[in-house]
């Protein structure tokens, strides 16, 4: 069984269908990535699988359990983090306050632990946490959504988008923090518009089109693949 | 300025301390329709009403509990039991009326909600006017021990002094509460963004439901608080002090919670303090009501002039 299965997935927006049938898998420790250019439908293939948008028709399965009709924080506590395009900080909340945010739905006794385990994943935040996360710089902010997003100690991770706007090192950075989040146990699901970095790290990928997904296969075979080159990969 | 040194020290510390134990009422009264704003951007009219409704269920208490002879240790028993009372049933209503009034128009257009609002106030008011009192006004029995402590120029009654410390003491929990708890933690984040907030695991509608709870308690508090002060209460006792304290949270910058604080002290000077700096102006003579007017002319001119409130910075940034 996998971990998460989409199966004819329909949603948008008032009269805007933006995904129209969409299915996919992602499997227990696997990195699978979802490539597609702006507008295609991948923000919103996310958000529909975490609960934000209600999905029109077809199916999502977590844990094999249905949850295309579950409200998204009872979806977080079945063990699913979305890290939203744009990060989703809290800018008037503290830093250590975003952190404590992320593990809202635990009450076992070892968020402590997992706050050090987060803070020493990014000791960039350590000096910072009593301070507003809408202080942060844009790198700042992505590594406390990562470490946000691992406080829930989830067993599926959403990323949407996590090198938008960074520099080329700190994309290096987070694309070396998501295989090594993978090592630990994690299982995610990427979208991502830099298709190189993602292609490079994901087992498997899809690609989406207009709401629609047209290609997938091993990340490789897809990086490998000539149209997928040329749309995605800026190859000529 | 001279004119001021016509009347006594001791007349404007009255004047202070006056301002200050009704700007202590709308502070409290505030902080509701600040925080709901902060959460849902709505203008909760019916506030005022849930403060009324807090009024009433203060004065069943001291009724039932001897009225007029309740005295010794039993005062303290008796205003414990009434401010919970009021807080519990203020609290109460307002769930209601979230549930019932605003969460069906969530999603509707912003006027939508703020015309249930208005419809909730109203209703709400006469049904207690004229559905149970038959236009009646009722009086607190006065079981607040009188006297007052002199300090020099400036005296304070008991009743006055525990006003305004129960305030505090009162906002200080609150504002413990959205600090420093997890559930303040997450009222802040869906403030920020429901969509986020949700994301992290928490349940909107709750937060949003404890947020209107959290507001209608402190202004049940602040409708005891009234009714051991000015003594008359009646279903249409809301109004006038709901759009004031509205008028403290737009002073203070709504959606900010000590904004509404500062907002509410503030208010409660003006209006008292500017009445009778205004009748020193020889051939001036003001009577109460004045103190509306004073009130209402700053919403007015607030509004045109500082909208997001007059101690904040112009942009959007609030504490
Ligand atoms: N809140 C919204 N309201 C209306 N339409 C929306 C909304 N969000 C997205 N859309 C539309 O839905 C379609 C898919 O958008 P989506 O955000 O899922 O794309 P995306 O693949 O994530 O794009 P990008 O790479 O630019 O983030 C687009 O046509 C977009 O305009
Ligand atoms: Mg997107």
């Amino acid at each position: 069984m996998p971990l998460l299965s989409v199966t004819g997935l329909v949603a948008g927006y008032g009269g805007i269908t933006a995904i129209k049938g969409i299915d996919l898998t992602v499997d227990q420790g696997e990195i699978v990535t979802l490539i597609g250019s702006n507008g295609a439908g991948k923000s919103t293939t996310l958000r529909t699988i975490s609960g934000l948008v209600r999905a029109r028709n077809g199916r999502v399965e977590f844990l094999s359990k249905p949850i295309e009709k579950l409200a998204p924080h009872k979806i977080v506590a079945l063990g699913m983090s979305h890290v939203p395009e744009g990060r989703g900080i809290f800018h008037r909340l503290t830093v250590l306050e975003n952190l404590y945010m992320g593990a809202f739905q635990r009450g076992d006794g070892e968020i402590a632990d997992d706050l050090g385990k987060v803070i020493s994943l990014f000791p960039r935040l350590r000096e910072r946490l009593k301070q507003a996360g809408g202080t942060l710089s844009g790198g700042e902010q992505q590594m406390l959504a990562i470490g946000r997003a691992m406080m829930a100690r989830p067993k599926l991770l959403l990323l949407d988008e996590p090198s938008m706007g960074l520099s080329p090192i700190l994309v290096q950075t987070i694309f070396e923090t998501i295989q090594s989040i993978r090592r630990q146990g994690a299982t995610i699901l990427l979208v991502e518009q830099n298709a190189a970095m993602a292609l490079e790290v994901a087992d498997r990928a899809y690609v989406i089109e207009s709401g629609v997904i047209t290609l997938s296969g091993r990340g490789a075979e897809l990086a490998g693949n000539d149209s997928v080159r040329r749309a995605y990969l800026g190859e000529g | 300025m001279s004119i001021l040194f016509l009347t006594t020290p001791e007349f404007w510390f009255d004047q202070i301390v006056n301002g200050l134990t009704t700007g202590s009422i709308y502070a409290l009264v505030a902080l509701g329709y600040t925080m709901v704003y902060g959460v849902l951007q709505l203008i909760n009219f019916a506030h005022g009403e849930v403060f009324m409704i807090g009024a009433f269920a203060g004065y069943g208490v001291l009724l039932a509990l001897g009225g007029q002879d309740i005295s010794g240790v039993m005062i303290v028993v008796a205003l414990v039991l009434a401010l919970i009372a009021a807080g519990l049933a203020s609290g109460a209503t307002a769930i209601a009326i979230e549930r019932l009034a605003y969460r069906p128009l969530r999603n509707a257009p912003r006027l939508a909600p703020l015309i249930s609002a208005i419809g909730v106030s109203v209703f709400l008011s006469h049904l207690v006017d004229d559905g149970f009192l038959n236009g009646e006004t009722k009086h607190y029995d006065q079981i607040f021990p009188a006297g007052k402590l002199s300090l020099g120029a400036l005296n304070v009654s008991y009743l006055q002094l525990f006003l305004m410390g129960a305030s505090l003491a009162m906002m200080a929990v609150l504002y413990w509460i959205i600090q420093r708890t997890k559930l303040g933690r997450s009222i802040r984040a869906v403030a920020e963004s429901r969509d986020n907030a949700a994301l992290m695991g928490v349940d909107v509608n709750r937060a949003i439901v404890a947020t209107f709870a959290l507001g209608a308690i402190m202004a049940g508090f602040a409708g005891v608080l009234y009714g051991l002060f000015f003594s008359s209460i009646r279903g249409s006792m809301g109004f006038i002090p709901g759009i004031k304290a509205f008028t403290a949270a737009v002073l203070g910058g709504i959606g900010s919670i000590p904004g509404a604080v500062v907002g509410g002290y503030f208010l409660g000077l003006a209006e008292t303090v500017g009445r009778e700096l205004l009748n020193e102006i020889p051939g001036v003579n003001l009577p109460n009501e004045w103190k509306d007017v004073v009130a209402f002319a700053l919403l007015v001119l607030v509004l045109i002039f500082r909208p997001t409130g007059i101690f904040t910075q112009q942009e959007g940034k609030r504490a």
